[in-house]
């Protein structure tokens, strides 16, 4: 295909770079809502602890903490708005046909980040304006609708998942759709209260990462000490509730997406007694050189090691997801969140016994690479999760190739998101590292006061 | 009439509101970039830019969360009118979703950094984001107004439906209404902040850019004339008297700022330009997408209907007062506050 070719690209050829568009887009913007969701609560407590135990250090950890907050609070707002651009200017057959039933919880959302956006203004700029109580309290909304909003959001991508909450007559045109049956889908309390554990899990040990970094450069004061205990200590609460809400999850799956589950777990054949296989690669309907742990699906799935799991051969060919994406991303998530809870164990267990951070090298550098690792599980969770759904956009009822727009130049699009988003990056980077480096930056509430 | 088909209107009346908070709350912000992008050399324009940084600071997001609660109460509601909107006009949307990337990013940014060259670069971004995305979003409105848009997904011409006149001109009103709203904002926000000489700078800015976008308007019409005549004649018939109530709250608003009365001079320009934008929807009714699709087509289910309206009045309970202590707790003068003091002349200048 030759240049002016791919830009006058039609529908067929539009899905490409308009799902690539898409998983660039939503894959930055998660990270970055993972802030929303998470951060304010941390930012909070440290708060809240260093005003009540007068402690100096805490204050300036929340103090840094928040001026770090607003800088991904909004690269994550910039991010999400032009989300909600691309949801119509990407898949205007899925807005158009299913917008009445699954457009909802997108308003409630829409509430639910305006109520968050007023009160991250309040919080960062009334630092000095209200009394500390006053500023405290003014978190609450913050940290409430920043969950809010990621409940909303999920339970949108939860009816995607499994779609409810409309009839279809004969010509296949949406009637009788009730919206709020459609937000609360099975899927919908599993996929938010993972996601939800997932931001913690992210913010904790990507904040505890940066710290980690500097106390190995050998800066082990209260400061990094305290900066590296309390978002990995929530991070270390979170993991193992994780690992707990998988099952859940799994079994969520299992119950209404076979076809995901043979996908996440590579089987073709239904299987009474199946094993649960790890890594390999999926050639010609057959998983080769996986380690399998045998009735290990069965025993996940059912509580049964004779249970019996449908495989990828239940559904036509031309039904399945692509195997090899979902198996192994499936699995990069599940070995990654098992090595955060052996970290978060090690940490719990020091903790426990002798009251500090465990003292190791060793530690510190498993502290500094977790938190890119979390991120990295995140992203195959959510890989999983939209891949293992191909190639329905709605499953089972629209196939994602009959949404996408077929309007000419999307590849155009593709092109400059992602050089945006590269530029994005870059200098999201460059201000978290100066934030980070140099403690005497002013506030945002203080920027006022200096440049005079 | 039955319930069935006054809801529709409700609704998209209440999207509409949402429309106009938009224009002006967005409007003002988009506007004081692009007062920052024409504050001149970084020592000459130091005191304008750090106003201007001052004034949006904390209400910067929250100003520009009403263009989402337009797309998903559109998208919710009027989903076929909303695939087709995007689709045809999906170049100026992406181009302006990109520029409101550029100027959030660069506008939080700045904030944090302290070297010049990265606060000049973060600058320059934030003002020239803040130019051309309203531009583009004026280019929208005009594409949809001229009927440049059919119903059904992509079924428009994805270049004309945004270069053309009645775009070019939404464009140009919409950059010059944005100057314009900032200008008159920035007057009461120097005043407040003890800077008379930097409230009389944005004065006679806020005087030119009113008599500049009066004349563009006017001129407009002409140009409605020619290439859209059935949003002329909704104009210059339904939506007269509309129209005839901007004029009168503009030429108002002249007069308070020669005056300098800041605080009535704000609200007579915010009434002048919400009903240029009240004045567009009555020219247009009853279609969302004229000439082909009327509201009572393009709307979608009553339980759908019904329950976006529950949401929107108790969801509006929840923020309307929230929003309300954001913009009163930024807008309170401070005597003892170490904010407001740099902004006054000091020393030699």
């Amino acid at each position: 295909m030759d240049a002016v070719e791919l830009v006058l690209a039609g529908a067929a050829e539009n899905l490409f770079p308009a799902r690539l568009q898409m998983a660039l887009s939503l894959g930055w913007h998660i990270v970055f809502a993972c802030f929303g969701i998470a951060f304010p609560a941390i930012v909070v407590f440290a708060e809240w602890r260093g005003y009540r135990r007068g402690n100096p250090t805490l204050t300036e950890l929340a103090h840094t903490w928040a001026k770090a907050m607003g800088v991904l609070f909004a690269a994550g707002a910039v991010s999400g708005t032009l989300l909600s651009f691309e949801m119509g200017i990407l898949w205007p057959g899925l807005m158009d046909r299913f917008g009445e039933v699954f457009g909802f919880p997108f308003v409630l959302e829409g509430f639910a980040f305006f109520i968050e956006a007023i009160f991250v203004g309040i919080y960062l700029f009334g630092w000095d304006r209200m009394s500390p109580r006053a500023h405290m309290l003014s978190a609450v909304p913050m940290i409430v609708s920043g969950i809010a909003g990621a409940f909303f959001v999920i339970s949108a991508n939860a009816w995607m998942n499994n779609p409810t909450g409309f009839r279809l007559d004969a010509a296949g045109n949406v009637v009788d759709a009730r919206p709020w049956a459609a937000m609360f889908g099975p899927s919908t309390w599993p996929q938010f209260v993972h996601m939800w554990l997932a931001a913690f899990m992210v913010t904790g040990f990507l904040v505890a990462s940066v710290y980690a970094v500097g106390m190995l450069r050998g800066r082990r004061d209260r400061y990094h000490r305290f900066g590296l205990l309390i978002p990995l200590t929530v991070a270390a609460i979170a993991t193992p509730v994780q690992i707990g809400v998988g099952d859940w999850i799994a079994n969520t799956v299992a119950a209404n997406q076979p076809a995901k589950l043979a996908a996440m777990e590579a089987l073709y054949e239904t299987k009474a007694g199946a094993g649960l296989s790890l890594g390999g690669i999926y050639v010609d309907d057959e998983l080769h050189y996986a380690l399998e742990i045998p009735y290990g699906l069965s025993l996940l799935i059912h509580h049964d090691p004779n249970g019996v799991v449908p495989g990828l051969e239940e559904v036509p060919p031309d039904q399945r997801p692509p195997v090899n994406v979902v198996h192994l991303a499936y699995n990069a998530m599940v070995g990654i969140g098992s090595a955060l809870l052996a970290l978060a164990a090690w940490f719990g267990l020091v903790w426990w016994r002798r009251r500090r951070i465990p003292a190791t090298a060793w530690f510190l550098r498993a502290v500094a690479v977790s938190g890119v690792a979390a991120v990295v599980a995140m992203q195959a969770g959510w890989i999983t999760t939209e891949v293992g759904r191909q190639p329905w956009i709605v499953y089972g009822i629209m196939r994602t190739a009959d949404a996408v727009s077929p309007a000419p130049g999307l590849y155009l699009g593709l092109f400059a998101v992602v050089a945006i988003y590269a530029v994005l990056t870059v200098f999201t980077v460059i201000v978290l590292r100066r934030l980070a480096g140099r403690h005497d930056t002013p506030a945002p509430q203080d920027v006022e006061a200096r440049v005079g | 009439m039955t319930p069935d088909s006054v809801l529709p209107e409700v609704l998209l009346g209440v999207m509409f509101v949402g429309l106009i908070a938009y224009g002006l709350f967005g409007g003002a912000d988009f506007g004081a970039g692009i007062w920052d992008l024409l504050a001149g050399g970084t020592r000459r324009g130091r005191r304008q830019r750090e106003l201007i940084e001052h004034s949006l600071g904390p209400v910067w997001e929250a100003n520009h969360v009403w263009l989402i609660f337009v797309l998903v109460v559109l998208w919710t509601a009027f989903s076929g009118a909303f695939a087709a909107v995007v689709t045809t006009l999906y170049i100026p949307l992406t181009l302006a979703a990109f520029g409101m990337i550029a100027r959030g990013a660069a506008f939080a940014f700045r904030k944090s950094v302290t070297t010049l060259p990265m606060r000049r670069f973060f600058g320059a971004a934030f003002a020239l984001s803040s130019l051309v995305t309203p531009f583009f979003l004026g280019a929208v409105v005009g594409g949809v107004a001229s009927g440049r848009v059919p119903p059904g997904i992509a079924a428009g011409d994805v270049v004309t439906s945004w270069l053309n006149p009645t775009s070019t001109l939404g464009g140009a009103m919409a950059v010059l209404v944005c100057a314009y709203l900032a200008a008159v904002f920035l007057c009461g926000d120097a005043r407040r902040e003890g800077a008379p000489d930097l409230a009389d700078q944005f004065r006679a800015r806020a005087l030119v850019a009113a008599a500049v976008t009066g004349a563009v308007g006017l001129g407009g019409l002409l140009v409605l004339r020619a290439d859209a005549p059935a949003l002329f004649d909704g104009l210059t018939g339904r939506a007269l008297p509309v129209l005839v109530v901007s004029v009168l709250a503009g030429v108002a608003a002249i007069g308070l700022l020669a005056v300098r009365r800041f605080v009535l001079a704000r609200l007579a320009s915010a009434l002048a330009v919400a009903t240029v934008l009240v004045g567009w929807a009555a020219a247009q009714y009853p279609y969302v997408l004229p000439p082909a699709l009327t509201i009572d087509q393009a709307a979608r289910g009553t339980p759908t209907l019904v329950a976006m309206l529950v949401a929107l009045v108790v969801g509006g309970v929840v923020l309307v007062p929230a929003l309300i202590y954001l913009y009163v707790l930024f807008q309170r003068a401070h005597p003892e506050h170490p904010g407001s003091a740099p902004l006054r002349r000091t020393g030699a200048a």
